[in-house]
């Protein structure tokens, strides 16, 4: 059995690694979050929000072209159809209802790609509540467009400006005004990554992308199970949220990909479990990049949202298990695959995404299988970097 | 014995303990930073390990942990340099950082390092209490090095026993809840708590720390604990200061004035 235990670990990896400062904050929400989720009233508000506003359940897409080409039989996850254009939503909404339960008046959130600012600065706009967001200042570069949307929608964005000035220092600056403001406000991490509850209370408002999965699956095919589930990671919680319903069921086999940048040895690079080891990051025991002397490592991906030095720790237990297998993907695999992908079945994938979909071309698998994509988001935020390619 | 417990044992009022971060400004200035604070008469010494995620600290010491490291600090010279420290002074010194360096490290190495040059003493303020206990506690207290826990306005008082049983040496007043390097204003609210904590009859020292960065703040601080911490302010003063010799006794002096009259 794959499950958490009281200490908010997954094995030997989770935890709760922070400074007195924080501890507040995060023990308010450890003793609340699951009395709070678990009651009836939440329950109903969640999946009414996730149905009316965010358009769910997405749908499980037979992609008759892609499958031809792969002697598979290929299905996507279209997390890119929910509002806002990723899964990133799912957890947005939960995590309001949660904040609101709580009275807390001002919610932060740190973002790499953008799609988690964007889902939360729209939460906040839903429900009126003061929102700010922090990002690297070289994703409010690379990621402009999801800036553009975070301030129409009323949210403050504040750059991070230090280290590799992406996703890891965005989420060191929500931390430090966390621990600045300790009463008033919610930390919406965006995934399945920080301190205990986080990884584990993120990974369940996203179980519902596997929980729709299942019956799809059953109603398209026949099949209970697919043979395999493909999904990128950052810090993990798209993956985790196709995995959740899986985790148990040994005949599925759960592929995680990372975003090798430059190549898995270049030194530029975010795959995390090829090179990571264990220790400490944003709170969690886990796998991630580092020196000898504990120094967190600067990644890079050309994906702003999988440049990060971590996983969550539910994926370094699953990968180091042996439960869930891990595949590297270069910037430039990411990038074929996702222009592949626009042309055989007319959908332009996020960056993060194109991961997921270039790892068909490692994987081993038997013609005929069925496999599951989870397509976590839409590639409108993307276009600068794919027309430069295509330049 | 412990020059941590000596020094405890021996001076209960207007303690201060100066931190620093190892690298900063300059990769060999550990050596005659710590030699000349103890000249000025600083009674304890914290060195900051510099990290590259250094999640409690505001601006200052983020950015003398990031100068620290691209100066090429790392740890097997900071217990280089602290050995080499050691020669020349009894000053305690207290070891500070973030737990995941001590984990790559090795803990047990660790400890024989801090034995070997010197150090009397962990901050490590990310490391869970449970988990000290359970893994860290026997070693510590076989190698007589001692552990400082943090408290802040906001913990409870079972959790604040707990840090008083676990810790040996002195406990970490947080003045308010807030990063390093913050205003310490002396409100109503700092004093109830600063009130509540002495009420509660600890058995270990306490010292102030977070935002204190004057003789005012000092002193002010020095009336509900034992001494209280400065770190943010030695470190900008250090940016200041052309002379470091100098700017470290300009420095202590300033702090210390009316607390001596
Ligand atoms: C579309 C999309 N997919 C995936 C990710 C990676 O995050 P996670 O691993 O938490 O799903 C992001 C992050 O920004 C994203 O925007």
């Amino acid at each position: 059995m794959i499950s958490i235990d009281e200490k908010g670990y997954y094995g030997k990896f989770g935890g709760a690694y922070i400074p007195e400062l924080l501890h507040p904050c995060v023990e308010e929400l450890r003793l609340n979050y699951e009395k709070i989720m678990t009651q009836p009233d939440f329950q109903e508000e969640f999946h009414h929000l996730l149905r009316d506003y965010v358009g769910r359940p997405t749908p499980l897409y037979f992609a008759k072209r892609y499958s031809e080409h792969f002697k598979a039989n290929i299905y996507f996850k279209r997390e890119d159809l929910c509002h806002t254009g990723a899964h990133k939503v799912n957890n947005t909404i939960g995590q309001i209802l949660v904040a609101q339960r709580l009275n807390k008046k001002r919610i932060i959130a740190e973002t790499g790609a953008g799609q988690h600012g964007v889902a939360t600065a729209t939460v906040c706009a839903l429900m009126g509540i003061e929102c700010i967001v922090y990002m690297g200042e070289k994703d409010i570069e690379r990621q402009a467009p999801n800036v553009k949307r975070m301030k129409m929608l009323g949210a403050e964005v504040r750059p991070a400006m230090s280290g590799s000035r992406t996703l890891k220092d965005a989420t060191n600056e929500a931390i430090r005004d966390w621990i600045n403001n300790p009463s008033d406000t919610h930390y919406i991490i965006g995934s399945v990554v920080g301190p205990h509850p986080y990884p584990e209370m993120v990974a369940r408002f996203q179980s519902v992308i596997s929980e729709e999965m299942k019956k799809q699956l059953l109603e398209k095919t026949g099949k209970a199970n697919p043979d395999a589930i493909i999904a990128c990671v950052g810090g993990g919680s798209n993956a985790a949220g196709a995995f959740y319903h899986y985790l148990n069921d040994e005949d599925v086999r759960l592929i995680a990909v990372e975003a090798a940048g430059l190549g898995v040895h270049s030194g530029e690079t975010a795959a995390t479990s090829a090179i990571g080891t264990e220790g400490v990051i944003h709170g969690s025991r886990t796998l991630l990049m580092q020196t000898q002397d504990g120094q967190i490592v600067e990644p890079y991906s050309i994906s702003a949202g999988l440049d990060y030095p971590g996983i969550g720790p539910l994926h370094a237990h699953l990968i180091s298990s042996g439960r869930a297998e891990a595949i590297s993907i270069t910037d430039k695999e990411a990038l074929d695959a996702a222009f592949f992908l626009s042309r055989t079945e007319g959908i332009i994938p996020a960056l993060e995404s194109a991961h997921a979909f270039a790892a068909m071309n490692h994987l081993d698998y038997n013609e005929g299988d069925t496999i599951v994509i989870n397509l976590s988001g839409r590639g409108d935020k993307d276009l600068a970097a794919y027309t430069q390619a295509l330049d | 014995m412990n020059r941590i417990k000596t020094l405890f044992q021996n001076k209960k009022e207007d303690i201060l303990n100066i931190y620093f971060t190892a690298g900063h400004p300059n990769l060999n200035d550990t050596a005659t930073i710590i030699r000349e604070l103890a000249h000025a008469g600083t009674d304890l010494i914290e060195v900051g390990m510099p990290y590259s995620d250094p999640l409690a600290d505001g601006l200052t010491i983020q950015q003398s942990s990031s100068v620290a490291l691209k100066n090429g600090m790392h740890l097997d010279l900071l217990f280089t340099q602290l050995k080499d420290a050691r020669q020349h002074t009894d000053i305690p010194l207290v070891l500070m950082g973030y737990f995941n360096q001590v984990l790559q490290y090795g803990p047990e190495k660790f400890i024989r390092q801090c034995v070997d040059s010197g150090v009397d003493g962990l901050i490590l303020p990310d490391l869970p209490l449970f988990e000290y206990e359970r893994d860290f506690k026997a070693l510590f207290e076989a190698n007589d090095i001692c552990i400082s826990f943090l408290i802040t306005p906001l913990t409870e008082d079972y959790r604040i026993r707990k840090v008083d049983e676990l810790t040996n040496g002195f406990i970490y007043m947080v003045s308010s809840n807030a990063t390093t390097g913050g205003k310490a204003d002396a409100d109503q609210q700092q004093i109830a708590y600063f009130n509540r904590i002495e009420k509660m009859g600890l058995n270990n020292p306490r010292l102030i720390g977070f935002g204190i960065s004057d003789h005012a703040s000092f002193s002010n601080a020095c009336q509900y604990a034992n001494g209280a911490i400065i770190g943010s302010a030695f470190i900008r003063n250090l940016e200041k200061e052309n002379d470091l010799r100098m700017g470290i006794h300009r420095f202590v002096s300033g702090i210390r004035q009316e607390v001596h009259q």
